[in-house]
């Protein structure tokens, strides 16, 4: 695999890609009879040209440096998690018992308490699909497909028979109690004379998905443990070999994923909602798919490609509010995202392996030449 | 429970078992020929769209069809390059193809329409109307057998009919012809296939392909048969459960027809009773809900028996190696 210098694998491949993906967007929004540079002009003044922009591009690209790095840990062992979803659903669920029924003393201490309950609720849910793809071979897949329904239902039958308030029609939990609020970024950037937007949700969790990419790089690249999920995901026969273990590996990586996807819930439930409500996860757990795909299962990758989503999101609600264009388009350049970027990834690779394999030659061929003169 | 009570749940089983089971058996022709498809659901969403949206401009519900199935066909096609030419991941391209379906289906209808992603509602001949067999109302007095024959065997709609036809007919296309011989070898093992001097690639291109029409069937009925016209997300995770009755079939034609309709059972008993007691035990509706996927995952974790997928499924062909 050394046909092509690393830059272009990691950075060209991706960029025509994602360029290829919103070429075809515009064209989309051409075809619903609206105009494509005066959309992008309004979801960049939407989404960066306020703090208030600012905040919900950021509060957005929170959830998706969670669950994208769920995604992207288990890339690394070859295993696909659809069940971002349903893991961040349960991990909601986890950390709403942990603000509801312990009384928190203070916020540092409850948002330490409500990570553990959300990344211990998602590593649960991904725990089964995980055990039976180690030891029984189900596939993945489909079993963190089944997994995502599965939490749907459970989260839909505790909020209605279990932690809705007597007397309140509206499925969803109490508020959580004052102490277990978290400080927005106004209040964080306040006291070092920034002025951020006070309405905007992104709070002090963007700050523990910074900490989480590092420590996942820190994991993946720089521990024994991580060299083994990178060299199961490589060849699991190769890995056997070494005396690696597939069904530590798979549980590991699995458990790793759910934990990430459920600690998504410390942004949305606890930071933003404050209080457990249907479907507050609203499709960030397979956005985590585009993500991941898009950042090549790298940190840094993640991370960038979570902030774009962001503006995406942000950008998106913009444009349902001033224009004719439905949010739904998002869920179309998501979409063309991961498709371009995952699904034909061979298409732009290929011609590109070419050029440099042909410029290769052409070189090779002139230093053979040269000698001769 | 009294006898027309049961017969009218058994009614609303064979209805809602139907886009499952096109759907399901789509999901067999492309999986039989090592073409993982998790795309089900975004082929079926974008079939119910454009076969309820041309229905209801055309006025007449064949059109509406034809277009349904077209869609679909193209959403194969996108799914067929990406992994049989390109050799992509087939999971990932059906995940992007359920996005782009439930992405493009809303933003179409609303230009289209302007009623937040629906469609008009369908009447008269922009729908399927539920067909009378032959000597339905004369049999109806005849005790027992009359009011089967005319709550639950007449009185659908025609792709009812051609579902559960469809049956017998990939029964015999998959196990007793030439070309069903060869598409499941090429699941099974697609180096024997090509040796043989038969294209690999174009026996699975021509899976995908059925595979989307079935699909498209499936759409056009949710939209044009079940319900009235298009709404937002209207296959509400159709697809999914197909692919469990899939697994649960264990890939035959068959045990497809009994598993889908179990679950259209589970979902026409949960649609009719909130709160079931059993022996003074509630069962809760959300449990009545996710028991197909719950059933899938212990069917999968091979405590009942072992699902074995065909063995080249998911994996592209590459002639050298």
């Amino acid at each position: 695999m050394d046909t092509m210098p690393k830059w272009v694998d990691a950075l060209l491949v991706p960029f025509i890609s994602v360029l290829i993906a919103f070429l075809i967007s515009g064209v989309v929004i051409v075809a619903i009879g609206e105009d494509p540079i005066e959309a992008v002009k309004l979801m960049v003044t939407g989404a960066l040209g306020s703090t208030y922009g600012w905040g919900f591009t950021l509060y957005y690209a929170t959830n998706f440096i969670f669950t994208g790095l769920a995604v992207a840990i288990a890339f690394h062992a070859r295993l696909f998690n659809i069940g971002g979803e349903g893991q961040a659903t349960l991990g909601g669920l986890g950390v709403a018992l942990a603000c509801l029924f312990i009384p928190w003393p203070h916020w540092t201490l409850a948002l330490i308490g409500a990570m553990l309950a959300g990344a211990l609720f998602g590593a649960a849910w991904a725990a089964i699909p995980a055990y039976l793809q180690a030891k029984r071979g189900s596939h993945i897949v489909i079993t963190t497909i089944m997994f995502n329904f599965i939490g749907a239902a459970v989260l839909n039958y505790v909020l209605v028979n279990q932690l809705r308030p007597a007397g309140s029609m509206d499925p969803a939990s109490a508020r959580f109690p004052e102490a277990t609020n978290l400080p927005t970024l106004h209040e964080l950037l306040a006291p070092i004379g920034i002025e951020f937007s006070k309405a905007a949700p992104a709070n002090v969790s963007l700050l523990i998905a910074l900490l989480s990419c590092f420590l996942l790089w820190l994991l993946v690249w720089r521990t024994r443990l991580g060299y083994e999920i990178r060299a199961f995901g490589h060849s699991e026969t190769a890995a056997v070999y070494a005396g690696i273990s597939p069904v530590r590996i798979t549980m590991i990586a699995m458990l790793i994923s759910g934990a990430l996807a459920g600690m998504m819930a410390i942004n949305n439930v606890m930071g933003e909602a404050e209080r457990l409500v249907l479907n507050s996860v609203e499709g960030a757990g397979f956005i985590g798919i585009a993500v991941a795909l898009m950042g090549r299962s790298h940190p840094v990758g993640v991370l960038l490609a979570a902030i774009l989503f962001g503006f995406l999101y942000q950008g998106g609600a913009e444009l349902a509010l001033w224009t004719d264009i439905p949010r739904e388009l998002i869920i179309v350049i998501q979409a063309l995202v991961i498709l371009f970027t995952g699904a034909l990834d061979n298409m732009v690779r290929s011609p590109i392996e070419k050029i440099f394999l042909a410029r290769r030659r052409a070189r090779q061929a002139a230093q053979a030449v040269e000698p001769a003169e | 429970m009294d006898f027309l009570t049961l017969l009218q749940v058994l009614d609303s089983t064979v209805r809602l078992a139907t886009p499952l089971l096109l759907a399901c058996l789509a999901g067999l022709f492309s999986e039989r020929a090592g073409i993982f498809d998790i795309g089900l659901e975004g082929k079926m969403l974008a079939a119910a769209f454009f076969s309820a949206a041309v229905a209801y401009v055309t006025g007449s519900v064949w059109i509406g069809l034809l277009a349904g199935v077209t869609a679909s066909l193209a959403f194969s096609v996108i799914h067929g390059v990406a992994s049989i030419t390109f050799r992509g991941n087939q999971l990932i391209s059906g995940v992007a193809l359920n996005f782009l379906a439930a992405g493009l289906t809303v933003l179409i209808a609303q230009t289209w329409f302007n009623q937040g992603g629906r469609t008009p509602s369908l009447t008269g001949n922009a729908r399927f109307e539920p067909i009378t067999l032959p000597f339905a109302e004369t049999l109806q007095n005849v005790p027992i057998f009359g009011p089967i024959y005319y709550e639950l065997i007449s009185g659908h709609s025609i792709l009812v009919y051609v579902a559960a036809l469809a049956v017998p007919a990939t029964w015999y296309i998959l196990f007793r012809t030439r070309f069903g011989l060869r598409l499941r070898a090429v699941g099974e093992n697609p180096a024997a296939v090509d040796t043989a001097g038969v294209s690999v690639v174009g026996l699975r291109f021509a899976a995908v392909m059925i595979c989307g029409v079935l699909c498209g069937l499936a759409g056009a009925y949710l939209a044009t048969s079940l319900s009235a016209g298009f709404v937002k997300d209207m296959t509400a995770g159709r697809g999914y459960i197909a692919l469990a009755a899939l697994i649960f079939a264990k890939w035959r034609p068959w045990y497809a027809l009994m598993a889908c309709l179990l679950f259209g059972f589970l979902e026409a008993i949960a649609n009719r009773f909130q709160n079931i007691e059993v022996i003074g035990f509630v069962i809760p509706v959300q449990f009545m809900q996710a028991l197909p996927y719950i059933l899938t995952v212990v069917i999968l974790a091979g405590f009942v028996g072992k699902a074995i997928p065909p063995r080249a499924g998911g994996e592209p062909y590459v002639k050298e190696r």
